[in-house]
């Protein structure tokens, strides 16, 4: 040990290494947060007004009205849950070909393509926005909100579909591949096996996500709970829409629970 | 391993019987389900506007091109605050969602009794309610405007970001929290030198990936009167302006794309 070892001091490693790199981004982040805060337009006039309105539906949760449109509230969970199930089932049915089409290690390029490029489509529009559109092509109710759920799982599902399979282990489908399997039993008994544990718990994940989004999509008229909650809103009658808030709330909540005990229980 | 015996040669299966049957009886609850829900969907649906549609959709189509390019000089303002809606939105969640983490976390809660379960119930209860109708009550509350979406946004994603936060935090390495515990350090010493470094790099991951999800959610929260893109969307849709809707799709479209790239570049970056 040197004298002027003693004098050094311990200082923690930065998460970006660079220093100009740091401090280009603290700065460019400065910047941007002042233009971002300036044209913001708080109007703090009607925000005043608005917290005893705030109040009063944080108060209608204690308690939440169940009863007086208990008709319409039970009707739009239903038909929610009815679109959650069947988009997820089909969403998932039409995921499966695309997805092994999106995996490069399975099919020829230009089918690869074509199936990745169906993907980002579905990816990229949120479920709102197909549901404005399906409603304005198929009419109001459940099935526009159905189809549009159904092309937001292909876009979910098909995408991670690939990418297991892509990260699947090739040793087995080479050995089963070697025993002189067809296509479709090389696909059954050495790939299949080895994606269908995650893809079982994704399913059941994007249950979840679907039974959100439907209370969403009837806000465009795409069927389910959402139309009620956007009336609820509308008529500001808090306490009703205070209930369905838990109602939905509690049926996630049970979703997610038995969805951790499925994923358990298949893996 | 299964085997059938067939006349005493053995036969490979992947099954046993009871689990074959458990599976065919697993499909067979499946689709009376689906097959019950979607007798009620369909019973719902007017079919004759369904075979309808391919002839709606030409229509659509014809009358939304080509898009109306000109109508872009008014989409610049919309578009920047579509991108602020989601990164102040961001900003704001991450602010709320450290804390809820850190009580949330089985290893640094202070009360795993009490603090554990609210936490967790702020996490659900965030997660469960998509932005779109934390916008609806907050435009209700405050008033339509970029600021409620900004609240929106920030509130949806606090559950998002606490989630994986403090699954990060369960995950860490205790041997360098106790090494660091073994030189004296005090509680939040112990915070910032020997969990907080173990969780930056995932923290910095997920509130990218979050921004490139809030930027998707932003795109839409006009439609219920938050500010952003939406706005134009919906009066466009309002009024017919299919030409103007189309180009307000593409926008989307490649604000959407960008954010991906954007986003994708930092995590590899720093992964």
């Amino acid at each position: 040990m040197s004298a002027t070892s003693a004098t050094r001091t311990w200082k923690r490693p930065a998460l970006i290494s660079n220093p100009k790199w740091r401090w280009a981004i603290w700065i460019g982040a400065g910047v941007y947060l002042a233009f971002a805060f300036g044209t913001l337009e708080i109007n703090w006039a009607r925000l005043q007004e608005g917290l005893p309105r705030g109040q009063r539906f944080l108060a209608s949760f204690f308690p939440p009205d169940f009863g007086s449109r208990a008709d319409s509230i039970l009707d739009g969970i239903l038909e929610s849950l009815w679109m959650t199930v069947t988009s997820t089932v089909i969403g998932v049915m039409i995921s499966i070909p695309v997805g092994l089409g999106a995996a490069r290690n399975l099919a020829p390029r230009p089918i690869y393509l074509l199936c990745r490029g169906v993907v980002a489509i579905a990816r990229t529009f949120p479920e709102v926005i197909l549901a404005i559109f399906f409603v304005k092509l198929f009419g109001f109710g459940p099935f526009a909100g159905f189809l549009a759920l159904s092309v937001g799982t292909v876009g979910f599902y098909a995408k991670l579909l690939a990418e297991d399979i892509e990260d699947m282990d090739p040793v087995p489908p080479e050995a089963v591949l070697a025993t002189g399997a067809s296509w479709f039993q090389w696909l059954n008994y050495a790939v299949q096996p080895q994606v269908i544990p995650r893809m079982i718990g994704l399913a059941v994940y994007r249950l979840d996500i679907n039974f959100r989004e439907s209370a969403v999509v009837g806000i465009v008229g795409g069927g389910g709970i959402g139309a009620t909650l956007l009336t609820a809103f509308d008529r500001y009658e808090f306490d009703s829409a205070a209930a369905i808030l838990l109602i939905i709330i509690a049926i996630v909540m049970a979703v997610e629970y038995s969805s951790g005990f499925v994923r358990r229980w298949v893996q | 391993m299964p085997v059938r015996h067939d006349k005493d040669i053995p036969i490979w299966r992947r099954r046993t019987t009871a689990r074959k049957w458990g599976v065919w009886g697993l499909w067979l609850l499946g689709t009376a389900i689906f097959v019950y829900c979607w007798q009620l969907i369909s019973d719902k649906t007017i079919w004759m506007f369904v075979w309808d549609a391919p002839t709606q959709a030409a229509d659509l189509a014809s009358r939304m091109s080509p898009p109306k390019w000109g109508y872009m000089s008014e989409l610049w303002r919309p578009l920047w605050d579509t991108l602020n809606i989601a990164t102040l939105g961001t900003l704001l969640a991450i602010l709320l969602a450290v804390p809820v983490a850190f009580c949330a976390a089985r290893n640094t809660t202070p009360s795993a009794l009490l603090v554990r379960p609210l936490a967790l119930f702020i996490i659900v209860g965030s997660r469960s309610i998509n932005s779109l109708i934390w916008a609806l009550m907050l435009v209700t509350i405050i008033g339509p405007g970029v600021f409620a979406g900004v609240i929106a946004i920030g509130l949806r994603s606090v559950g998002f970001v606490a989630k994986l936060l403090y699954e990060a935090i369960e995950e860490i390495d205790p041997d360098q929290v106790e090494a660091i515990t073994a030189t004296g350090a005090n509680g939040p010493q112990r915070v910032a030198y020997g969990i907080v470094p173990q969780i930056l790099p995932a923290f910095a991951g997920i509130s990218v990936f979050r921004w490139d999800i809030n930027i998707r959610e932003s795109t839409v929260l006009g439609l219920v009167g938050a500010g952003g893109i939406g706005l134009q969307l919906d009066a466009s849709i309002s009024t017919l302006a299919w030409t103007q809707v189309s180009l307000i799709l593409l926008v989307i479209l490649a604000t959407v794309v960008v954010s991906e790239w954007v986003s994708a570049t930092i995590r590899h970056a720093m992964i």
